[in-house]
C-alpha cells in the first residue's frame, strides 16, 4: 500500500517536520513493514508562466522552433526556445527556470540554442513526471487550472508530495486504505485521527432493483452481504481530473484514466471500499448477483472472454453477466469517454469467493486484493456517497435519487476476554486501564461486566474481521502498547536427552567423510524420469504436479543422479578432480501402494489415532542415505610420485569410513547394477544384509553425460546401517604375549574372490590368528593357466604363552587346508 | 686407552650420523600432501551449531518427513483451506493434487508431529530441508533450510520467546546482538512478530537484519494436537539457514550455496 503524505495528513495530524522516514518508523512500530518510498524527484524553481508571444522560426535541420516570450511574474518576461507547437500566446504553462532539476535527473540551465539564449524551459507533463501519455506542452487550462502568473507550480501540481509504501499483512485488509493507515499512524503516535467515513453525509437512493440470489454459497457464506447502488446523472465527460487527485493517484501507483474512473479509484484508496461504476445508459433493467452457470462466458473490461466456473460470483443485468463480482467489470457496461450517467456499486463480497475467482482467472486486481482480505461492511454506504459527492463536485453531475441499499452483513460478534490474559500471554504487566484503552483505541467496544469481573466482553469494530479470539485481542494490546515492552526471560526446559543416535550418526558420517577428503554438497532432489530409470529401471517414483522444470518432475530415489549433475557442473568449471559426498533423504514409494489420501481432516481438532495413522501410512517411504562420487585424480602428481587416479578403491574406502562412523563392518562382494561397470561393481553387505553399492559408472553412461571414463560411486542406506550398527562395544582384553608373523601364499582359480579365500583362512586358522591381510595377487609365469597366487600376511598370538614357530605354522596350514577344501587352494612354496 | 678408543668411536659414529642426516635432508616446503582436504557444507555445519545450542538448553531436535501430508503442513497449523500459500504458486504438490501430498513448505509440520507424539512440556527445535516453488536467483532457492523452535509448557510468555531468541542471537553473532520484535501475521501464531537481529560484526558495519518470524502458538494449533490451550501455551519461531549464512558470512549469491561448486564448501572447510 502506497500512502501519499498529503493524503495521510488530511485525516491524521502530521508534525510540521514530518518525513518519509518518520512515517515509516511510526508504521513499523504497529506492524507495517517498510517497502519503499516514492515521489519528490524534482526541485524548483518551477513556476506558472503565461506565453506572451511565440514566433515560429524554421531551422536549417527542417525543424521549426518557437521563440517565445513568457511572463513568469518577474519584471521582465523571459525568452525561451520551445520545440512543441500545441500552445500559443495567452496560454498558461509550467516553466522550469535555471536551477531547477527535473526527474532524470535533468538539471535546467540557461543555454544558447538555435541562436537564442533560452532562459528556462516550458515543460511537458512527461518531463514533470506526471505521466507519459501526453505529448507536447502541458497547458494548465487543460487541467481546469487558471493560477496566477509566477505561482509555484510544484505545489500547484502536487509535485512536492511523496508517498511511503508499506507491506500490509493479509489479516489487516482495512489498512489497504488511507483511512486504515491514518488510524494506525494515530495508534502509533497519538496524533489526532479523523475518520473519513464519517466525514460524508450519507443519503440513500431507492428504486433501483438489486437482488442477491446465491444458489451455491461457498463454505456456507453468501457471496454478497452488502450491495449499495447510487446514481449520478449529467456528468461532463470533458472535465479533467484535478491535479491534486491525479498526483495522489500517481503516487499511490494508479494510472489516471478519466475523471469518473479516477474518482472510483480515489475513493477505494481513501476508504478501502472497491467501487465499480457502470454506464447507466448501457445497463438493462436491475442487477442480480448470482453464481455463474457451467460454460457461461463474460468479456471482462481487459477485452478477454472468460469461461466461468459455477463458483464464480457474477453481477448480471437483464442482458446477462456484466461483471465478475469483486474482481473485474464487464466490457459492455464500462465507463467510457461518452458516459454521462453513472451507476455506482459499493458492495461487500465474500473474501473466499473472491479469492478463488481471482486465482482461477489469474486476475488479481486492486479490488480483489481488498475483498480477499476483508472490507469493512459498514463503509460501503459512505464510500458510495463519497463517489456521488465527488462526481457532483468535480464532474458537474447531479445526484440522482435512484439507488438501493441491501445490507445483510453480520455484526461483529463479542469475544470473551479475561483482562489478565494479555499479561499472561506476553509477560508484560499491563494494567486494566492499558488493556481497555488499547482495545477502545482500535475501535472495539469493551463491556467489563460487574466491577472486578474476570470475563470481559469485547466487540471488535466492523473493519476488523481478523479479531476472532482472545489471542487476537492480546496481539492488539501488545501492538498498541508496543512490542518493545516485552521483557526478556530465558525459559528453563526440563533436562533433555541430547541428540538422537540417528542424528549423532549422521553427523559422524559427514565429519568422517570430510576428514577423509570428501567435499559435502547438497543437490536438488528433482530429477527426470530418465535419470531415475538409468539407475533403477521401472522403479516407481513420486511425480510433482507443478515442477519448476517440467523435465525434472520426479523426486529422487537415490542420491547418485544428483551427484553426477554436481560433478558435471564442477567439471564444467575446470575442477577435474572430485571427491563429493552427500547425506540426504530419498523418496522410495512402493509399487502399487496408493500415495496420499482422498480426504483431509479439518484443522483445530486432533484427528483420532486411526486417522493419524492413515495419514502417516499414506506418505511414501523416505529414508536417509549417504552417497559419494570420485573422479579424476585421487592424489595429484607431486615431486617424486605420479598421480593416482580415482576409482572404485576410493568408493570402497569411503564405505569403510562410513562403516567406522556407524559401527558396522561393511564388506564388499561382487555385485551387479544396471548403471555400473559389470566387472567393477561391489554389493556392500553387513552380515547378510545388503546395505548399499559401490562401483564405477558404466563407461557408456559416463560418455553420455560428458564425464570421464572412470567415475567411482558409492551409496549406502543410513537407516539400515543405523539399525545394524553396534550400540555398545564389548572390549576384548589386550594380550601382551609376543606375536608370530608368517606369510601364506595360496594358488586358487583366478575367478575365486580373494575375500572368500581370506575368510576361509581366518576360519581354518582358528583363535590363534589375530590379524590377516591380503598383500599380493600374482598371476603369470610359474603358475598354471587360469590361476592366481594370493599372499596373506598373518599375525598369530596366544593369550597365555609365547607361540613357537611350529604352533604358528600349524595354525597357518589349518587355514590353508580350509581354503583348500572350499576353493581347491594349494599352498605355494 | 679404552676410554680414548671409545671416545674416538663416538666421534666417528656422530660424524657418520651427521652425514646421514645431512643426506636425508629435504625441502620441507615441497612436501606434498598425501591426504586430500575435504569440507562439510556450511549449511550443514550451521544447522549443527544451532542444534547444539538448543541441545545445551535442554531442548531436543525433532524430525519429520520432507514429503508431507497436507494436513501436517497446513490444516493443523491453522492455515485455512483458502489461504493463498496453499495455492499452487508457492507449494510443490505431488501429482495428483487431490491426494494431498506436498513437499513441506516449512519445518513447522515437525511442531505438530512433536506435539502429537511427545509428553508435555515440549521444547523442540526442528532443523531441515524445506521447499517452495521459487526459481533460483541471487536470494531465492526452491530448496532451502529452516530452523524452527517450539516450546509448550505452563506459563510460557512472549518474554520467554524474546529471551530464547536473544540467547540464540548472542551465541551465533556475539554478545552485542539484540532482538527487536515487530507485529506481523502468521496463521500459526497469535500474537505474531517479525524478528530483527542487531548484528555488530558484519562487513559494512552493525545493522538490523530481518531474521525470521515468531509468536505465541495459536490456540488452534494446540487444538490440532489435542492440547488444551487453557492449560498449556507456548511460543514458536523460525528462521532461514541460507539467509543466516548469507548475512553472517557475507555470501552474496544464493547460487554459490546451492550449486555444489566444491570451491564454496572448501572456503569453509570444517568450520562455519
Amino acid at each position: 500500500m502506497r500512502v501519499p503524505l498529503s493524503w495521510l495528513g488530511e485525516w491524521v495530524d502530521l508534525p510540521d517536520d514530518v518525513s518519509l522516514e518518520s512515517v515509516h518508523a511510526a508504521l513499523v512500530r504497529v506492524g507495517f513493514e517498510e517497502e519503499d518510498v516514492h515521489g519528490a524527484a524534482l526541485t524548483g524553481p518551477i513556476v506558472v508562466g503565461q506565453v506572451l508571444s511565440a514566433e515560429p522560426e524554421p531551422q536549417s535541420n527542417g525543424k521549426t522552433i518557437n521563440w517565445c516570450s513568457v511572463d513568469v511574474g518577474e519584471p521582465e518576461p523571459r525568452g525561451i526556445v520551445c520545440g512543441a507547437h500545441n500552445f500559443g500566446p495567452g496560454d498558461k504553462v509550467v516553466v522550469t527556470l535555471p536551477g531547477a532539476v527535473l526527474p532524470g535527473p535533468f538539471p535546467i540551465a540557461a543555454r544558447t540554442t538555435y541562436g537564442h539564449v533560452s532562459d528556462g524551459m516550458i515543460a511537458s507533463a512527461r518531463e514533470l513526471g506526471l505521466g507519459d501519455e501526453h505529448d507536447g506542452i502541458l497547458r494548465l487550462a487543460d487541467l481546469g487550472l487558471d493560477p496566477g502568473v509566477g505561482a509555484d507550480a510544484i505545489h500547484l501540481l502536487g509535485l512536492d508530495d511523496a508517498a511511503v509504501e508499506i507491506n500490509v499483512t493479509p489479516d489487516r485488509g482495512y489498512a489497504l486504505s488511507i483511512r486504515g493507515v491514518a488510524r494506525e499512524y494515530s495508534h502509533s503516535t497519538g496524533a489526532a485521527f479523523r475518520d473519513p467515513a464519517q466525514a460524508v453525509t450519507v443519503a440513500t437512493g431507492s428504486g433501483f432493483d438489486v437482488r442477491v440470489d446465491d444458489a451455491a454459497p461457498i463454505r456456507g457464506r453468501v457471496g454478497a452481504s452488502v450491495f449499495v447502488t447510487r446514481a449520478v446523472r449529467g456528468i461532463d465527460p470533458g472535465r479533467p481530473t484535478p491535479p491534486w487527485m491525479a498526483s495522489r493517484l500517481r503516487l499511490a501507483g494508479i494510472r489516471s484514466i478519466s475523471l469518473p474512473v479516477d474518482i472510483t479509484n480515489y475513493v477505494m484508496l481513501e476508504l478501502g471500499q472497491p467501487i465499480h461504476g457502470y454506464d447507466l445508459a448501457r445497463l438493462t433493467g436491475g442487477i442480480a448477483v448470482r453464481r455463474a452457470t457451467p460454460g457461461e462466458t463474460l468479456e471482462t473490461l481487459d477485452g478477454q472472454v472468460r469461461t466461468l466456473s459455477p463458483e464464480d460470483l457474477l453481477i448480471t443485468d437483464d442482458s446477462g453477466p456484466i461483471g465478475l463480482a469483486g474482481v473485474m467489470g464487464g466490457a459492455t457496461t464500462e465507463l467510457s469517454g461518452a458516459t454521462t450517467d453513472v451507476l455506482i456499486e459499493a458492495a461487500n463480497f465474500d473474501p473466499i469467493s473472491i479469492a478463488r475467482t481471482a486465482r482461477r482467472h489469474k486476475l488479481p486486481s486492486e479490488a480483489s486484493r481488498r475483498f480477499e482480505r476483508g472490507v469493512d461492511p459498514a463503509v460501503a454506504a459512505p464510500a458510495a456517497q463519497r463517489v456521488v459527492d465527488l462526481l457532483v463536485q468535480l464532474a458537474g453531475g447531479t445526484a440522482d435519487p435512484l439507488g438501493s441499499t441491501l445490507d445483510e452483513s453480520r455484526p461483529p460478534q463479542p469475544i470473551r476476554l479475561a483482562p489478565g490474559r494479555p499479561a499472561a500471554l506476553t509477560g508484560v504487566g499491563y494494567t486494566l486501564d492499558e488493556v481497555r484503552d488499547a482495545l477502545r483505541l482500535i475501535g472495539a467496544t469493551v463491556d467489563e461486566g460487574a466491577a472486578g469481573s474476570d470475563d470481559w466482553s469485547v466487540t471488535p469494530p466492523t473493519w476488523r474481521p481478523d479479531l476472532i479470539d482472545d489471542a487476537s485481542l492480546v496481539e492488539e494490546v501488545a501492538r498498541i502498547t508496543g512490542y518493545d515492552r516485552i521483557p526478556s526471560l530465558l525459559p528453563q526446559a526440563p533436562a533433555g536427552r541430547g541428540l538422537t543416535r540417528a542424528q549423532l550418526v549422521r553427523r559422524r558420517v559427514g565429519t568422517t567423510l570430510a576428514a577423509a577428503g570428501g567435499t559435502e554438497v547438497l543437490a536438488y532432489p528433482f530429477l527426470s524420469l530418465a535419470a531415475i530409470e538409468r539407475f533403477e529401471p521401472g522403479a516407481p517414483s513420486v511425480r510433482l504436479a507443478n515442477p519448476l522444470d517440467p523435465q525434472a518432475d520426479r523426486l529422487r530415489r537415490s542420491l547418485l543422479p544428483g551427484l553426477l549433475e554436481v560433478a558435471r557442473r564442477n567439471l564444467g568449471r575446470g575442477l577435474p578432480d572430485l571427491a563429493l559426498f552427500e547425506l540426504g533423504s530419498v523418496v522410495r514409494p512402493e509399487a502399487g501402494a496408493p500415495a496420499g489420501t482422498d480426504f483431509i481432516p479439518p484443522g483445530s481438532r486432533r484427528p483420532d489415532d486411526a486417522t493419524l495413522a492413515a495419514l502417516d501410512r499414506s506418505i511414501p517411504s523416505q529414508g536417509w542415505r549417504v552417497a559419494a562420487l570420485f573422479l579424476g585424480e585421487a592424489l595429484p602428481k607431486r615431486p617424486g610420485a605420479a598421480a593416482e587416479p580415482a576409482g572404485i578403491a576410493d568408493a570402497l574406502d569411503a564405505a569403510r569410513q562410513v562403516g567406522l562412523a556407524t559401527a558396522t563392518r561393511i564388506v564388499p562382494e561382487r555385485g551387479e547394477h544396471p548403471a555400473l561397470h559389470p566387472g567393477r561393481t561391489a554389493e556392500l553387505r553387513v552380515g547378510d544384509r545388503v546395505v548399499g553399492v559401490a562401483g564405477e559408472l558404466l563407461p557408456s553412461i559416463a560418455a553420455e553425460l560428458d564425464l570421464p571414463r572412470v567415475v567411482a560411486l558409492l551409496e549406502l542406506d543410513l537407516d539400515v546401517l543405523l539399525e545394524l550398527g553396534a550400540v555398545d562395544v564389548q572390549a576384548a582384553p589386550l594380550v601382551t604375549m609376543p606375536a608370530a608373523t608368517q606369510d601364506l601364499s595360496l594358488v586358487v582359480p583366478s575367478a575365486t574372490p580373494a575375500g572368500d579365500v581370506l575368510a576361509a583362512v581366518v576360519e581354518g586358522a582358528g583363535e590363534l590368528l589375530e590379524h590377516a591381510a591380503l598383500v599380493d595377487d600374482y598371476r603369470g609365469p610359474g603358475l598354471p593357466d587360469g590361476t592366481k597366487s594370493l599372499t596373506f600376511a598373518l599375525r598369530f598370538r596366544a593369550p597365555d604363552r609365547t607361540l613357537t614357530a611350529a604352533e604358528a605354522s600349524e595354525a597357518k596350514l589349518a587355514g590353508a587346508a580350509r581354503a583348500g577344501e572350499l576353493f581347491g587352494a594349494a599352498v605355494r612354496e | 686407552m679404552n676410554q680414548a678408543l671409545a671416545a674416538q668411536e663416538q666421534t666417528v659414529l656422530a660424524a657418520e650420523e651427521a652425514a646421514r642426516l645431512e643426506s636425508e635432508s629435504l625441502d620441507v616446503t615441497e612436501v606434498a600432501s598425501r591426504w586430500r582436504a575435504g569440507a562439510r557444507h556450511p549449511l550443514t555445519m550451521l544447522m549443527e551449531q544451532m542444534s547444539d545450542l538448543f541441545i545445551s538448553m535442554g531442548w531436543e531436535i525433532g524430525e519429520g518427513p520432507e514429503l508431507e501430508h497436507e494436513w501436517f503442513n497446513f490444516d493443523a497449523l491453522n492455515f485455512d483451506e483458502d489461504h493463498p500459500a496453499r495455492a499452487l504458486q508457492d507449494t510443490f504438490f505431488v501429482d495428483p493434487v487431490e491426494r494431498h501430498l506436498v513437499l513441506r513448505t516449512h519445518t513447522s509440520p515437525v511442531q505438530i508431529r512433536s506435539l502429537l507424539t511427545r509428553p508435555l512440556p515440549v521444547y523442540v527445535a526442528a532443523v531441515g530441508r524445506t521447499f517452495r516453488t521459487d526459481e533460483v536467483d541471487v536470494t531465492h532457492t526452491p530448496v532451502f533450510h529452516q530452523i524452527e523452535g517450539i516450546a509448550i509448557d505452563r506459563g510460557l510468555t512472549m518474554a520467554h520467546l524474546r529471551g530464547t531468541l536473544e540467547h540464540m542471537a548472542r551465541s551465533l553473532f556475539g554478545t552485542e546482538a539484540q532482538i527487536r520484535l515487530r507485529p506481523n501475521y502468521f496463521p500459526f501464531t497469535e500474537p505474531s512478530a517479525e524478528m530483527d537481529v542487531w548484528v555488530t560484526n558484519l562487513k559494512g558495519g552493525p545493522r538490523w537484519i530481518e531474521w525470521g518470524g515468531c509468536g505465541m502458538v495459536n490456540p488452534n494449533v494446540l487444538r490440532s494436537a489435542g492440547i488444551d490451550p487453557d492449560e498449556y501455551q507456548g511460543f514458536a519461531f523460525g528462521m532461514g539457514i541460507e539467509r543466516t549464512l548469507m548475512f553472517r558470512d557475507d555470501v552474496r549469491d544464493m547460487h554459490d550455496i546451492v550449486e555444489g561448486d566444491i570451491r564454496f564448501s572448501q572456503q569453509f572447510g570444517m568450520v562455519v
